[in-house]
């Protein structure tokens, strides 16, 4: 059958065009085209239909697109919403509407989604690990993007498969749960489906594979769990965390000075952590970037930083042990929200009005003061009136702060955001021992850093860097690395990294296939070959044989027991990831198995897409 | 349903080697449009806008250049915006650091050529630009101790700063009012209390320093046009009729009897507010909002001089220079600190008059007025005093000066090809690379002046190779020159951050092996 597909199409498209991939699509279709030997007459049809597919396809793989536009089919599709009947007399159900829809079922849509799946999973491959390539993403609005973080590249890339979105919600899912190990599960499951299309060539069910997978990623986790360590540390001791952040921050372009960064990492996660409960609310971390300085200047400030400045020019630029109101009234005349209309009528009417509107101005700033306030911040404006009245008394105030900041200072400074001047009460107030006006580069640019606040429990880290694309990848690589303190925190145990936790699971999963019988074997050592194919990219991308490297990797793993082997990314001269202080969190890579078995086994089981035609 | 369809239409994907060209050839690109800019022979660039007016700027200073264009490639976006983040951060040195990333992508692409991971290039490069800087940092000199040679440091970094501007012909001149102006703000990078006041006419020579300051407006008609020991208040206070702030409030009346009873208590309000505002004893007074008729003639005839609609860092730097605070309300004379000054006169420059303020309490904000025979002379000379200024604030900060005219740069290359040598593996051919880049400046210097690039730069090379040399390319004279003798410096903190925002850069670049553009969003044709 295959020579016959062969020669046909070579026939068919004569010299025209270049054959490329014949393999992979022969191999690739022999299975389906076998079921179809009987229509003779049409195989030819089929067959053009097939090798157009393939040519525009461009990344190897087979598509079959069953065109509805070919004489072939149109013949049903005159007949909508009715049973056809092909030449044998089989019947056919058609769709209503059939024109318009494009349709795949059955083996090709499987082939269809992994392919689609694949070539995800193929454009992060070279994103994995400390040597990975980066992404330059372009947005619509011709805005630049520099990033290899597996979630921001797929968020950004304009997906319009179907199948293909779910691999970007996988990654976002990722990010959302663990935030780190966003490339890693995406090439993990695509590698899922790579050895889900051999075993589908085989004839294996679609759902014998799926769970295949569930059992072999059942014991993939368990073994995880047993070859982790938990990680002592204290409040004190936190050079383990250190050396785990480091491992997520070396794979990143702020690799130069990853030691410093993991430190900041680690002290503002700790900062607003709470050991009891094992818990830590990143939205107390903010992480602010201004281009300028170097990376090397980027400091974790305790307390929290807003990028405005006072609102009167000749306010003083720093207050010691402020007492802060946090206001989100205007300090403007009062807006009632009833409509309502004052009528002036008299000339003593008007004389009131414009004492009253003095009077009220007055007992706004008046109030602030009583209170014992010494610096106002507001969510809102300030009428000129108003700005002086404050500057003349003495009180420094900032305008047109935003809510999230509004309320990050509330907690910082242990205040309450007050809503009306009349409820502004002393113990209403925010202390922080100090507040300073900062001025950057040659610009006017400046900035409020509110410091040794009442209740440190929040924190920013300030990040400077050379241009504005460096500073949004730091900022992505520094959340990167506090989600990882932070599931240390939750949850101290670690395994090693530079892919020998996958080899060590690998080699355990394999091992297991063998003691469980049926057509699952084949899916269980299939994932235990997919396993391999992280250490496989590590290696790739680093400039290693990734086979010559897996290989031997392996082998030292089994022969000595020990599972710290892995690929010796950094060229440092050892592969064991205890000496070279290769961590990753433990919670991190089961999710990474889990979700990626989970998505895999969601693409397996469909097995018909319909979608609506192009227009 | 077919793999070619994983991105949306018109969404593109540009993969490794592919993706790199793409990245590298955009780069190069922008770094040759600016190179021929660079160093004191380095021609200027039209730029005409394509909105209204096409208007025209003549300039050389990269940050301008690359700011106006319109690019589509993402890589050259990235150059673009270090170019920007240049002159935000010290002001100067724009075009260099844009040309130096240019040359390291150029000496990559080699190297990419010969089959070396991108990877490797970026960690020898991150070699070198550190052994660079160190390099860099023990031949720094620093003068801050000594008043009289730092002075004439920041007098040579202004005129070597200059010396590739249009100002070059009367760089002595420009030079010392920068570096009087700079001296003025006592160690504060607040360049704002610096004021430029272009106006066309006469020579650049004409242009000068005012140790007072020059306030952009005229005084009112019937005012008194000088007064000595002036009180000054400076408001930004509504003078026209006051509004009733409260909200929903309106007038009704009932007859025109009535209204003009309004009107009067209206009229006396505002007298009542010009009252106040002259209780403060004062014989000055300056507005940010427009000042009406009324109240103009009501201080017309208190003999206060008023002026109105001076701009919102007119007031500001107003309120710095002469001690005064922006006032909005009147009603508490005693605590509203006045302004002061010796004397307040309208003088003429060219064909305008300009209220000058002089004696002032507080010597920090100074002004400059620019005089030059077209608007596009007087904008590059302002963009070029600005670019000196800010390299004069960052030096007295950071009082680290190094020479220049390709001294730093051979400097560095030296070293860095030290380093090369002793580097083991195939990093040392990007560190050596690296040195390579680092010679393409003086050999643009000299390319653009006219003179034989690679003579020169060979000779200095090997000039460098003694030690303590202080060689560099005199691009009058056309020859290899004693830097030190014809009095060229840089300010460190320049050179460091086109160093160290370039290599960064560069490695951005180069760590990229793909490419997506997303289908540029869909604007409503409003045509």
């Amino acid at each position: 059958m295959r020579c016959v597909l062969l020669v046909l199409s070579r026939r068919v498209v004569r010299d025209n065009f270049v054959i490329s991939k014949k393999e992979a699509f022969a191999g690739g279709s022999s299975a389906y085209n076998a079921k179809h030997k009987s229509r003779a007459s049409n195989v030819q049809n089929f067959v053009l239909l097939f090798f157009f597919s393939l040519l525009f396809n461009s990344s190897g793989t087979v598509l079959i697109s069953l065109s509805l536009k070919s004489p072939f089919f149109s013949t049903f599709s005159l007949l909508s919403m009715a049973l056809a009947f092909d030449e044998y007399g089989r019947p056919f159900i058609i769709l209503k509407e059939q024109e318009q829809m494009n349709r795949l079922r059955g083996l090709d849509a499987q082939k269809a989604n992994i392919s689609a799946g694949k070539a995800v999973a193929r454009i992060l491959r070279t994103s994995l690990g400390p040597k990975g390539m980066d992404k330059m993403l372009q947005s619509p609005d011709g805005e630049v993007t520099i990033t290899n973080d597996g979630a921001t590249i797929l968020e950004q890339m304009d997906v319009d498969n179907q199948i293909a979105k779910l691999m970007v919600e996988l990654s976002r899912s990722q990010d959302y749960e663990i935030g780190d190990g966003t490339t890693g599960v995406v090439v993990m499951a695509g590698a899922l489906l790579e050895q889900a299309e051999r075993l589908l060539e085989c004839g294996i069910h679609p759902i014998r594979i799926a769970e295949g997978y569930e059992m072999a990623s059942r014991m993939a986790v368990d073994h995880l769990e047993k070859i982790s360590k938990t990680f002592e540390f204290s409040l004190t001791n936190i050079e383990s965390l250190v050396q785990t952040c480091m491992t997520t921050l070396s794979s990143k372009i702020v690799n130069r000075c990853k030691r410093s960064l993991a430190e900041i990492a680690v002290k503002a996660v700790l900062a607003v952590a709470d050991l009891d409960r094992k818990d830590v609310n990143l939205d107390l971390i903010k992480v602010e970037g201004k281009v300028g300085g170097k990376l090397e200047d980027t400091e974790l400030v305790y307390g929290i930083t807003v990028d405005k400045d006072m609102s009167h020019p000749q306010m003083p630029k720093r207050i010691e042990n402020a007492k802060i109101a946090i206001l989100t009234c205007p300090f403007e005349p009062p807006k009632p929200k009833t409509k309502h209309k004052v009528d002036i009528d008299t000339v003593e009417k008007f004389q009131t009005l414009r004492k009253q509107e003095q009077q009220y101005f007055d007992d706004m700033v008046q109030r602030c003061k009583d209170v014992g306030a010494t610096l106002v911040i507001c969510q809102w404006g300030f009428d000129d009136e108003a700005n002086h009245l404050l500057m003349n008394r003495g009180l420094p105030a900032v305008r047109w702060v935003g809510g999230v900041e509004l309320e990050l200072i509330a907690i910082a400074t242990g205040g309450r955001i007050v809503p009306r001047f009349q409820e502004l009460t002393p113990e209403k107030l925010g202390k922080a021992g100090i507040v300073r006006e900062k001025s950057f580069g040659t610009t006017k640019d400046r900035m409020l850093y509110i410091e040794q606040c009442a209740n440190s429990r929040a924190v920013t880290i300030f990040i400077r860097g050379g241009n504005k694309m460096m500073i949004e990848e730091t900022k992505r690589s520094l959340h990167d690395a506090l989600c990882v303190a932070r599931n240390l925190i939750r949850n101290n145990s670690i395994v090693y990294g530079g892919g020998s936790a996958e080899i060590s699971c690998s080699i355990a999963v394999e091992a297991a296939a063998d003691r469980i019988p049926g057509v699952e074997q084949y899916a269980i050592r299939a994932f235990a070959d997919a396993l391999d194919s992280i250490p496989m990219a590590l290696a790739e991308n680093s400039g290693l044989q990734p086979i010559e490297t897996l290989t031997a990797v392996k082998s030292q793993q089994v022969k000595e027991g020990n599972p710290h082997y892995g690929i010796d990314c950094n060229d440092i001269g050892t592969n064991d990831m205890l000496q070279q202080d290769v961590f990753e969190t433990l919670i991190g890579k089961q999710q990474q198995i889990l979700l990626a078995t989970q998505v895999v086994k969601m693409i397996l089981k469909i097995d018909d897409v319909i979608s609506p035609a192009d227009y | 349903m077919a793999i070619e369809k994983l991105l949306k239409d018109e969404a593109t994907e540009e993969k490794g080697d592919r993706a790199r060209m793409a990245s590298f050839v955009g780069a190069m690109a922008i770094a040759d449009l600016v190179k021929t800019t660079l160093g004191p022979k380095g021609m200027d660039k039209i730029l005409q806008s394509s909105g209204r007016g096409f208007n025209v700027t003549v300039t050389n200073d990269g940050a301008t250049i690359l700011k106006s264009l319109h690019i589509d490639n993402p890589a050259a976006k990235v150059l673009v915006d270090i170019s920007k983040v240049q002159d935000d951060e010290v002001g100067d040195g724009t075009t260099s650091v844009v040309v130096l990333a240019g040359e390291l992508l150029r000496e990559a692409e080699k190297l990419i050529m010969l089959k070396i991971h991108p990877m490797t290039i970026i960690s020898g490069y991150r070699m070198a630009a550190e052994c660079a800087r160190n390099a860099l940092l023990q031949k720094v000199k620093n003068n801050i101790d000594d008043p009289e040679k730092f002075r004439s440091d920041l007098m040579k970094i202004a005129m070597t700063t200059l010396s590739s501007k249009i100002l070059s012909q009367d760089k002595e001149h420009f030079a010392k009012l920068a570096v009087d102006a700079v001296m003025r703000l006592k160690g504060s990078t607040n360049l704002e209390s610096i004021q430029i006041i272009k106006k066309a006419g006469g020579s650049l020579k004409d242009s000068f320093l005012d140790e007072g300051f020059i306030l952009d407006k005229k005084i009112g008609v019937g005012q008194p046009k000088r007064i000595e020991n002036a009180n000054i208040l400076v408001a930004n206070t509504a003078m026209d009729t006051d509004k009733v702030k409260i909200y929903g409030a309106r007038v009704r009346v009932d007859s025109m009897a009535r209204v003009a009873q309004i009107e009067a208590a209206e009229k006396e309000k505002m007298k009542d507010k010009v009252q106040k505002i002259i209780a403060h004893g004062i014989n000055c007074f300056v507005n940010r909002q427009l000042i009406y008729n009324y109240p103009e003639e009501l201080f017309a005839d208190a003999g206060v001089l008023a002026i109105e609609h001076a701009d919102f860092d007119g007031i500001e730097r107003l309120a710095l220079v002469t001690g005064a605070e922006i006032a909005s309300t009147f009603d508490n004379p005693e605590s509203v600190k006045l302004g002061h000054c010796k004397l307040i006169e309208e003088i003429m420059i060219g064909e305008d008059k300009l209220i000058h303020f002089s004696g002032v309490e507080m010597g920090q904000a100074c002004t400059i007025v620019l005089r030059g025979a077209s608007s596009h002379v007087l904008d590059e000379a302002e963009r070029s005093l600005h670019d000196a200024l800010c390299v004069l604030s960052q030096t007295v900060t950071d009082s680290r000066v190094l020479l220049g005219g390709g001294w730093p740069e051979m400097v560095m290359a030296k070293e860095v090809d030290d380093l090369a040598r002793r580097t083991p593996g195939k990093k040392s051919l990007a560190i050596e690379a690296f040195s390579r880049a680092l010679q393409a400046i003086p050999t643009i210097i000299a390319d653009n002046a006219g003179l034989d690039s690679a003579e020169l730069v060979a000779q200095l090379r090997a000039e460098h190779h003694k030690d303590e040399t202080k060689a560099g390319i005199d691009v009058i004279s056309g020859a290899v020159g004693d830097m030190e003798i014809l009095g060229i410096s840089e300010s460190f903190k320049v050179k460091q951050a086109i160093l160290l925002s370039a290599t960064e850069a560069a490695e951005m670049i180069l760590r990229v092996d793909e490419i997506i553009t997303c289908a540029p969003r869909k604007r409503e044709d409003r045509m």
